[in-house]
């Protein structure tokens, strides 16, 4: 007997500028495969059923970010989404929340971008050492206290998770914190002075008031939130001092 | 640069969660259930009154209070500004919620200070 084809719907934010001035949603029958994820059944579409279907994705394995989605209201890498996994009846799939949407599941994250330059995630030195002296060498210990925060991969699901940036869309949010913080706390790296001056202003570290649905999202384990209050707590310490007579101003 | 009071307001919240988190469970377990079931011997009023005489017992109990009560009003501060989107308020809710905490340390420290 041939086994039985079951298939799932799902219903799909459709948003095509040059046709309708408000996203729509539409539902596709695809097969239900236990090895499927909710990216395997969006390719699906595309593939079978409706070519004009748009969405980012790349190497299907959680390393990439870019097929971020919002999957049944929660933010979601759909590499990771399994279709077995969800809840019975249709499966909602819909573009990161808070985010523009430029068409269908694809969004626009220039305003990432524009913030991820900001905190300067990159090893900054006072002077760099010549090339003849050869690499800066960093102990286990030195990678370990930092290696958690360095996992990020730029999937945005923090920022979709966040209620903050939903409200305040200057907030410079989660996962821009989080790598701060990954460069901060590199042994190799002396701007973490610059980088606080960035993050205590008003749209920095203090417009978090600790939801904690950013490390919730995260599908790297980053801890964004934890990150947050670590930093606020560096901070509040920095404060301090230059209160003190003797303090650094 | 955020105002410059943002990190002591956020040092008075963390600090005040960490004391409520910490020892509010063990007032709740003593004074709540183990002392009003008997399942320890209860201190009576005198000796009670003795311990909250001691300057330390005083400065704990200020502690307990007016720190939680910072945490509180840094708390539903928030909860007011994103909850009920009440943006236009800030000011007015900023000062009534640490009004409060600080009304509420002052007649804390009051009543602590008037005990002989």
């Amino acid at each position: 007997m041939p086994p039985t084809v079951t298939t799932v719907t799902l219903d799909v934010a459709r948003y095509r500028p040059e046709q309708e001035s408000e996203p729509t949603v539409q539902s596709y029958e695809v097969p239900f495969r236990k090895d499927w994820v909710v990216l395997d059944a969006l390719n699906y579409v595309k593939d079978q059923l409706d070519g004009s279907l748009s969405f980012r994705w790349s190497c299907r394995m959680g390393v990439c970010g870019s097929c971020g989605m919002t999957v049944n209201g929660q933010p979601r890498l759909t590499c990771a989404a399994f279709l077995s996994a969800e809840p019975s009846g249709p499966i909602r799939v819909e573009p990161l929340r808070y985010f523009p949407v430029v068409r269908d599941l694809v969004v626009d994250i220039t305003d990432f971008m524009r913030k991820l330059k900001k905190v300067k995630p990159w090893i900054v030195r006072n002077e760099e050492k010549p090339l003849a002296e050869g690499e800066y060498r960093q102990t286990p210990d030195q990678l370990d206290a930092y290696k958690q925060f360095s996992m990020c991969i730029n999937c945005l699901l923090c920022y979709s998770a966040c209620p903050i940036y939903g409200l305040e869309p200057s907030f410079i949010g989660p996962a821009a914190i989080a790598l701060a913080q990954r460069y901060n706390m590199d042994s190799r790296d002396e701007g973490a002075r610059e980088r606080l001056q960035i993050l205590s202003e008003h749209d920095g570290m203090w417009q978090c008031t600790f939801v904690g649905e950013c490390t919730k999202a995260c599908p790297k384990h980053v801890d964004p939130a934890g990150a947050i209050q670590q930093y606020k707590l560096t901070s509040a310490a920095h404060w301090f001092k230059t209160l003190l007579p003797w303090g650094m101003k | 640069m955020a105002r410059p009071i943002t990190p002591l307001l956020w040092l008075l919240f963390s600090v005040g969660g960490t004391v409520a988190a910490l020892l509010f469970p063990v007032h709740l377990f003593l004074n709540g259930l183990a002392l009003p079931l008997g399942w320890l011997p209860a201190p009576g009023y005198a000796s009670l009154r003795a311990l909250v005489e001691h300057p330390l017992a005083r400065l704990y109990l200020f502690v307990l209070i007016s720190l939680p009560l910072f945490h509180w009003a840094h708390r539903f501060r928030y909860t007011l500004y994103d909850g009920l989107q009440l943006k236009h308020l800030t000011a007015l809710i900023a000062v009534l919620c640490y009004g409060a905490a600080l009304v509420g340390s002052a007649l804390a420290a009051y009543t602590l200070w008037s005990i002989s």
